[in-house]
């Protein structure tokens, strides 16, 4: 157990000291930064970086695209229209293959993520198309801002493993937004429902919009509400919020592939580092719950927050 | 006040909705397999691309030139095709990693599909319609039609 700690614990500095770096290598540089690298570097450095990514993100328990964006787009030399780009389609990846086995252990429920699907993807199409019309130290401030948002949010929220819902309200009831899941531990079945559609539909237009917008997975809001407001255990909160970036996450994608935000030299290293470093970080995560990990990327996002809003201010 | 209540031994019915539905199981096998092809495909493409066996259509020195830049530039600059020009580029190393990205982003778009016939079977209408415009909603967004811009 000691040894998982103290791998995990040299995983997450052996992040921040390339972060630190190979930031410092790209500002040092005159002209646009990297480009007296040879190409190879940043594949290489994105493979690895993102791997370490992948293993603390599950241990954390957010998604890559929240950890990715912000620390990408504050640390290398891309610039944010690529990283958004592939930041969504880290997501994407990482919903996808989340997914099957979500929707076979009746975790994430069709009958809920459906109705909050459509609403949810059709803004993030109108937050892709805004956050690539805005200019980009708007963005980035914005961006900031929403990252200092979530570092909030992961510490203070509190959710509720089973939510008390007193009774389905019309629109939950019409659209048959309720279901049975199986405790795996302990074979209990249990019976839920949501209430409060409305307003938790209405919320769903914002989080798809900041979807589109930072290119950020949105699983962060998706469960709170899902949880806290519509009243869905945390489980199926969980694993629903996970399927619906399968879908959310895709209509923004399409608009960044269309509009040549995504160059594969650095896409492709960012998705199977973070895939290959989730499958790690859940063995880990099996053997430890290492709870400090969480705090630890607490602060991680407070900095890469405020790194976006000194770079979005220009100071 | 009702907590989500643990499931009685005798209720049946209930028990029977704790098993995931088919078109549940259809569009989860299919996501399934789909989401591991297409990730297959962009390690195969992408070591087609970085070994050099074809051509980029971008030089690679000249890409990390590029990606420090705003993406309208990139494409201005480079001649890089928006919308689906890519297509027409799949013979270059760099346009080839665009087979499994595009099959990624097109994975819940194909498996959407699957959703139709069996809400049609059950007369599901509420979700039929609701699947239906989610479809319009992926291939509008896929189309490119929505127009281009960027910085």
């Amino acid at each position: 157990m000691r040894d998982v700690r103290r791998g995990v614990l040299f995983c997450t500095i052996l992040a921040l000291v390339l972060l630190v770096g190979f930031s410092d290598l790209a500002w040092a540089e005159e002209g646009p930064p990297g480009s007296t690298s040879p190409w190879w570097v940043w594949p290489l450095v994105l493979l690895f970086f993102c791997f370490v990514l992948g293993v603390i993100a599950v241990l954390a328990g957010v998604g890559g695209g929240v950890l990715y964006v912000p620390l990408v787009s504050g640390f290398f030399p891309f610039h944010l229209d690529f990283v958004r780009g592939a930041g969504l389609l880290v997501a994407l990846a990482g919903a996808l293959a989340a997914g099957p086995g979500l929707l076979r252990r009746n975790l994430a429920n069709l009958r809920l993520a459906l109705p909050v699907a459509v609403i949810a993807s059709s803004c993030s199409i109108l937050g892709a198309y805004l956050g690539l019309a805005l200019p980009t130290n708007v963005v980035q401030i914005c961006l900031g801002a929403t990252i200092i948002f979530i570092a909030v949010l992961l510490a203070t929220s509190k959710n509720v493993e089973r939510p008390e819902v007193k009774n389905q309200d019309a629109i939950g009831a019409a659209l048959g937004m309720s279901g049975v899941y199986t405790e795996p531990w302990s074979g209990e079945e249990v019976e839920w429902k949501t209430h409060r559609t409305l307003p938790g539909l209405v919320l769903f237009t914002v989080i798809g919009v900041m979807a589109g917008m930072f290119g950020l997975g949105a699983g962060w809001a998706n469960v709170p509400v899902l949880n806290l407001l519509m009243g869905a255990p945390l489980k199926i909160a969980v694993g629903t919020s996970k399927f619906l970036l399968s879908i959310t996450d895709t209509s923004a994608a399409w608009v960044y592939l269309n509009q040549g935000c995504v160059i594969p030299l650095m896409a492709i290293p960012s998705i199977v580092g973070l895939m290959l470093g989730s499958f790690l970080g859940v063995r880990i995560l099996a053997m430890a719950k290492p709870r400090y990990i969480r705090y630890l990327v607490i602060g991680v996002l407070f900095f890469a927050g405020g790194r976006a809003l000194w770079k979005g201010l220009g100071l | 006040m009702e907590r989500a209540r643990t499931v009685g031994k005798g209720d049946a019915s209930m028990k029977d909705s704790a098993k995931e539905s088919r078109e549940q199981v259809v569009y989860a096998n299919l996501l399934f397999y789909g989401s591991w092809i297409s990730i297959l495909l962009m390690g195969i493409t992408y070591l087609i691309y970085i070994t050099g066996l074809l051509d980029p259509y971008v030089p690679l020195q000249e890409v990390i030139r590029y990606w420090s830049g705003p993406s309208s530039q990139y494409v201005h600059d480079a001649r890089v095709p928006v919308g689906w020009g890519w297509a027409s580029l799949l013979a270059k190393g760099d346009f080839l990693n665009f087979i499994g990205i595009a099959l990624l982003a097109g994975m819940t778009l194909i498996c959407f599909l699957t959703l139709i016939p069996a809400y049609l079977k059950k007369k599901d209408l509420a979700f039929l319609a609701i699947t239906v415009v989610e479809i319009l909603v992926l291939c509008l967004a896929a189309s490119g039609i929505l127009g281009t811009g960027g910085h």
